[in-house]
């Protein structure tokens, strides 16, 4: 990559002190994905095309999502515009737009609710702010509910908890049903459906991967550290982002998982049929679509006849693995209980390291000044280990093992307040790259910051989406795109493999 | 006499709109149930810890406190402002009055006046800032104007057109125990007492659901405890299995 890209729209430019943008009507509004076509939209069960009722069935389906949803009603009625969130949404920060801003966002929904479903909306709407369902207002949510990647920041500001993802989820969901899906998350829920990951990698490909790294890594060295596939009565099975299997800088993660299994001592494997951690069920907000992509790693560890699941480094796999797969797709009375199920790749690393059982070179890490990305699902949408806020300790004291050099980025940008990186959410594709570019402005300017000040060198992600997304913007702000590392590539490059001498 | 039972008539309906509003409401959230383990993490883990979030919110507005500096102090002011005021009015609806509210009676003229400056202090934000002048509705400046009316109606007849507090006791003992006594014709005391009415009417169609909504918020009152206990509800079994079956 030489120098800058030249995009088509205005990078904007990474300040000092950041401050609020005056909003700025519609700045936002010619941006939306690519929509899903029927191949897209049929196998996850949702109609080919814009049905020609869309109007009834759409408010008919907000009547069954209010039933099924207490999230989504309770948040319809709650909010008082206190204006809490207005300035929390990093793509209301990166565009101006106000229809960014979380409660603006909400309101696209509200104002529908209002009218069709309370007395003061159906009465008196223009004193309350309702509004019918038109084609505009169906135009707008597929704008806006595309712009916002669920990261729940919002949530943690507004003092009635309201979440701004479950309405987006909702969003989505009436779009869908009524045939306006978004075709990046629905191509790729049905590519995991047809094959088993996301990426579309068949079984044979994958093989061939696994053993040309297990080559790489022995050459690297001089260990013969096993990638096993589909290995029948291994204790653990890895369920991990499809992206991890050969794409940069993820592959330095996978290589890192294995090389910690392998110190272990503990046999794992992957799964050809559960080849994928992610999980774009909870994108779409579709809770049969998430139910069909999880249950393959249920039927994957039943056939493989494992005793544990871990989940590698990704973060709304992890939110859904660890929130949701026991409602999903438990009970999990067949694997061993005596270790947290499922078990976050960090989770098992760190128990290691706390046991004294990996011997690591720090120095190996000394060309790097490490800081650490939060993903906003792990943050806000789970836990590590047996505390809360574990999800914060347990990373950290992984690089901090693994490297001398370590500095956290501002505190009102970390830990809970951290900034989405501004591909999550379903929004990773190359279709609305200038919202991803715009929404990662507060994490550049975090970063540039402690770049200026520390001289950092790299920042570590454990999610497989802020990693990719990384990769694609920090050139267009001027830094280099291998400043995104795994936590566990860290890991993996400081780890002295074979026994004690 | 007329508008004494006017008075009443419209009290007594709008007590019956506010608690039937509100407990039909509360049901509502009650009975719709919440699929997926969802607290904004990090959360508590144990049914005693997220107890302790939920009095944090209610009582110091801790996420506000997170969000909004000036939205906090002047929310919590107009918040434990009408709050002490409100136990104030007790001295009107209990004989003997109770001591405990006796001895409040000096702190509720400042809790009047702290709520009147936390509300005008709203109402500034609402109409300087622009991104809350776009997110705002007539609805949300008329609540605000509401409340500063009856906040306002109030400390003047505290402090400039008195009313005759005895007689007006009687009127709402009388209302208590049906047993109807006239209430005073003053203007300001109907003006305050009719504002009081149609914010009791509204609360159950308006974001005033807040009150009983935030007990209910599932990022809030959920236990951070997913791997630990299962937590099942019933629909989302029933209908991915009809949907399985109608897919294949």
């Amino acid at each position: 990559m030489a120098g800058m890209k030249k995009p088509e729209f205005d990078v904007p430019e990474l300040r000092e002190i950041p401050v609020i943008p005056p909003i700025v009507i519609d700045a936002m509004a010619h941006s939306k994905p690519f929509v899903a076509k029927a191949e897209h939209q049929k196998p996850l069960g949702f109609p080919g095309e814009l049905v020609d009722d869309w109007h009834d069935r759409a408010i008919s389906k907000m009547d069954e999502l209010l039933g099924k949803y207490r999230s989504l009603q309770v948040f319809m009625d709650a909010c008082v515009k206190c204006g809490a969130c207005t300035d929390k949404c990093h793509y209301y920060l990166g565009t101006a737009d106000p229809k960014n801003m979380p409660v603006a966002r909400q309101d696209l929904m509200r104002s529908v609710y209002r009218r069709y479903f309370t007395f003061a909306g159906k009465h008196f709407p223009a004193l309350v702010g309702a509004t019918d369902l038109t084609e505009e207002v169906v135009e707008d949510w597929y704008r806006y509910y595309h712009q916002c990647s669920e990261c729940r920041r919002c949530s943690v500001y507004c003092p009635y908890g309201i979440d701004t993802a479950e309405i987006t989820m909702a969003g989505r969901e009436i779009l869908a049903s009524i045939g306006v899906g978004q075709k990046y998350a629905n191509e790729i829920i049905a590519k995991v459906y047809k094959i088993g990951n996301n990426l579309g990698l068949p079984g044979p490909a994958l093989a061939d991967t696994l053993e040309s790294l297990e080559e790489e890594v022995e050459e690297d060295t001089g260990v013969a550290v096993k990638y096993p596939l589909d290995q029948e009565g291994a204790d653990i099975l890895l369920v991990t982002p499809s992206a991890d299997f050969f794409a940069e800088p993820h592959v330095d993660g996978l290589i890192g998982y294995g090389k910690v299994f392998h110190q272990a001592g503990t046999s794992w494997t992957l799964s050809s049929h559960a080849s994928e951690a992610a999980n774009f069920g909870i994108f779409i907000g579709n809770y049969e679509n998430m139910k069909q992509v999880a249950m393959r790693v249920r039927e994957a560890a039943q056939s493989l006849g494992v005793k544990r699941i871990v989940v590698g480094e990704c973060g709304h796999a992890w939110r859904v693995a660890y929130s949701f797969w026991n409602s999903l797709i438990g009970p999990f009375d067949f694997l061993d209980e005596s270790f947290p199920i499922p078990q976050h790749i960090c989770e098992f690393t760190y128990g290691l390291l706390q046991r004294g059982a990996l011997r690591i070179n720090k120095e190996e890490n000394d060309d790097k000044v490490v800081t650490f990305h939060d993903s906003c699902n792990v943050s806000r949408g789970s836990r590590m280990g047996d505390k809360p806020g574990g999800q914060f300790t347990v990373p950290r004291e992984i690089i901090k093992a693994a490297c001398n050099n370590f500095v956290d980025m501002a505190p009102e940008t970390t830990l809970e307040h951290t900034f989405c990186c501004g591909g999550g959410g379903g929004l990773l594709t190359d279709d609305l790259v200038e919202l991803r570019v715009k929404g990662a402005l507060p994490r550049m300017e975090a970063l540039k910051q402690v770049v200026d000040e520390y001289g950092v060198t790299h920042m570590a992600a454990i999610c497989a989406i802020c990693k990719s997304q990384f990769t694609k913007v920090l050139p267009y702000y001027g830094l280099g795109m291998d400043m995104i590392v795994s936590v566990h590539q860290l890991l993996g490059d400081a780890l002295e493999l074979g026994t004690e001498e | 006499m007329i508008l004494s039972a006017l008075f009443s008539v419209l009290f007594y309906a709008a007590f019956v709109v506010l608690v039937v509003g509100v407990v039909r409401r509360t049901l509502i959230y009650k009975k719709t149930p919440s699929p997926l383990v969802i607290p904004t993490t990090p959360a508590p883990t144990t049914r005693a810890g997220v107890a302790g979030r939920m009095f944090r919110e209610v009582v110091f507005f801790e996420s506000l406190f997170k969000g909004s500096k000036w939205s906090w102090l002047f929310g919590w002011l107009f918040h434990f402002g009408m709050l002490v005021v409100l136990i104030r009015h007790l001295r009107y609806f209990t004989e003997p009055v109770w001591g405990w509210v006796v001895m409040m009676q000096w702190l509720g003229i400042y809790a009047g006046m702290a709520m009147l400056l936390g509300l005008l202090g709203l109402l500034v934000r609402r109409t300087a800032v622009d991104r809350l002048r776009y997110i705002s509705a007539p609805s949300d400046y008329l609540m605000l104007i509401l409340l500063i009316a009856i906040a306002g109606t109030g400390l003047l007849m505290k402090y400039v057109w008195h009313t005759d507090v005895m007689a007006l006791k009687a009127f709402v003992m009388g209302m208590m125990y049906f047993q109807w006594q006239p209430l005073p014709a003053d203007p300001l005391l109907l003006l305050h007492l009719l504002l009081v009415i149609i914010l009791m009417l509204v609360f159950p169609i308006s974001k005033l659901l807040h009150a009983p909504g935030i007990f209910f918020s599932p990022t809030r009152n959920m236990t951070d405890n997913p791997r630990e206990a299962r937590h099942v509800t019933a629909w989302p079994a029933r209908d991915v299995k009809t949907a399985e079956a109608t897919r294949s």
